[in-house]
């Protein structure tokens, strides 16, 4: 495969990426398509399918897309709002193309619906931590908050942010994300689908925090990412921590 | 109908077409991507006089539900131009011509999307003409690809549209109102560059053979340099980020 871009290089959809060698090319079928990888194969040739960032690792080409919406996949952990109240079920809004489904035997131990109120438990506007039971695209997500720390959020704030860049967020083995926990003391949970759950020590920390999480939405294309937030938020926070 | 004695004459004598440009000559062309706050994705694309915006909005919950296919998401594509586009007020209801619009537009970005990754759920397209001096459809297109990209929906490839159009005899790029008017043939035609497909194709007038396969190899040119406007565009948003980055700091 010779690669005609370079790592990190700002790409958009139908750029070719790479120009396959003849004993690559896959007989029969045309189009190969990897949607998780951002790219397609046409006859020879290597295609990105959106705006993103290349990134070769080990001879395997990618690319992490710039913007975009959530798509949900099983196990995947997420934050989402109680958009609507069925007889057993929540609607929760988790900003995917489709609405997921809390089923209320998950929260309610012995459900029954002549003797429970969902109401009491989850109302409209609750914000959820919850992770994702089963998704096949066929049917909406159905979510489950059985598991540790997973249910209603009661404490600290919900930031939204672009689902996008919640892998920047986290950052490569989870370094940025343990900058910000380290630097402004909070305790972090990121929900895939592009909220963070903070609980912090007081009110300034929650803004540095928040103003570090903007930063790095709008810098996600640039290099060398992590060590400007932590400067940010030294800078801002005064005193060297962690 | 006007008279025909009353057409204007369309190439003046050093070759130059009415508002002076070369037969093979874009009217200046701006792009700018991302300028929407509440849409998914938008672009705002003028060709010359002609301004086209567009955004997008999905893939989201298909409303009606009776639109949702189980295999794919819908795409909805709505070419609308508003009442002040024209010189005489237009009436905001949709007319014939708009309904054709949205569907050649749409079945040319049917072509690119890959729908097939999002079952159930709609992609909704809005094209808004602002101001509409000619290659409405084609600067609609561009924008709408252009949209589609900056809401991140995979597709194979952006389009570009360009009108080619025979004026006076002679074969002109991207063809203003009055030459569409008074021309002898229009040819809007949608452009995937990096492909090298045709995702639509329209004629209206006549052509001989020989024009068609000379306006097409004109249509490709254009699209190539739309094309690297369009891309610097899509570019330019992450840049300018950075910008207004440094200045609020």
């Amino acid at each position: 495969m010779k690669i005609l871009v370079a790592d990190r290089q700002i790409v958009r959809p139908g750029d070719c990426l790479a120009i396959l060698e003849k004993d690559e090319i896959q007989q029969g079928e045309r189009l190969k398509y990897y949607p998780e990888r951002h790219i397609y194969i046409l006859n020879d040739k290597v295609f990105s399918d959106t705006v993103g960032l290349v990134s070769i690792e080990g001879g395997s080409i990618s690319v992490i897309p710039l913007e975009g919406f959530y798509m949900p996949r099983a196990d995947d952990l997420v934050i989402g709002v109680v958009s609507d109240i069925g007889i057993t079920y929540w609607i929760v809004d988790i900003k995917a193309p489709y609405k997921a489904i809390l089923p209320a035997s998950d929260v309610i131990e012995g459900f029954n619906p002549a003797v429970h109120n969902l109401r009491a438990y989850l109302n409209i506007g609750d914000y959820v931590l919850a992770k994702i039971a089963t998704f096949d695209r066929l049917r909406d997500p159905v979510l489950t908050t059985r598991g540790k720390g997973l249910g209603k959020i009661v404490d600290g704030f919900v930031i939204s942010v672009k689902p996008s860049k919640v892998p920047r967020i986290i950052g490569k083995k989870g370094s940025m994300l343990a900058v910000l926990t380290n630097t402004t003391k909070c305790e972090i949970v990121v929900g895939l689908n592009g909220y963070l759950w903070a609980k912090c020590p007081s009110e300034k920390e929650l803004l540095a925090l928040i103003k570090a999480v903007r930063l790095i939405e709008t810098k996600a294309h640039m290099r060398g990412l992590t060590e400007e937030v932590k400067l940010f938020l030294e800078s801002i926070l005064g005193e060297k921590r962690g | 109908m006007r008279n025909v004695a009353s057409k204007p004459r369309l190439i003046r004598e050093d070759g130059r077409r009415v508002d002076g440009r070369l037969p093979s000559e874009l009217r200046p062309i701006r792009i700018s991507v991302g300028i929407l706050k509440n849409a998914n994705g938008s672009a705002l694309v003028e060709y010359g006089n002609t301004k086209v915006l567009a955004a997008v909005y999905g893939p989201r919950g298909a409303v009606p539900r009776s639109i949702s296919m189980a295999d794919r998401a819908a795409l909805r594509v709505r070419y609308h131009m508003a009442p002040f586009s024209t010189e005489e007020r237009k009436s905001p209801a949709p007319t014939r011509r708009e309904i054709e619009l949205s569907k050649v537009i749409r079945e040319a970005l049917e072509a690119l999307v890959f729908t097939s990754l999002f079952p159930r759920t709609s992609i909704d397209v809005f094209i808004e003409v602002l101001q509409a001096d000619g290659g409405t459809r084609t600067a609609g297109l561009t924008a709408a690809s252009l949209a589609l990209a900056d809401a991140g929906i995979p597709m194979k490839d952006l389009a570009v549209g360009v009108a080619i159009g025979k004026v006076d005899g002679v074969l002109v790029v991207d063809i203003n109102e009055l030459e569409d008017q008074y021309g002898e043939a229009d040819l809007p035609i949608g452009i995937a560059p990096n492909l090298g497909e045709i995702v639509l194709f329209q004629l209206n007038g006549v052509l001989t053979r020989e024009e068609l396969k000379q306006a097409l190899d004109m249509a490709f040119k254009a699209a190539e340099q739309i094309y690297k406007l369009a891309k610097e565009a899509l570019h330019n948003k992450y840049m300018k980020m950075l910008e207004e980055e440094v200045k609020t700091q």
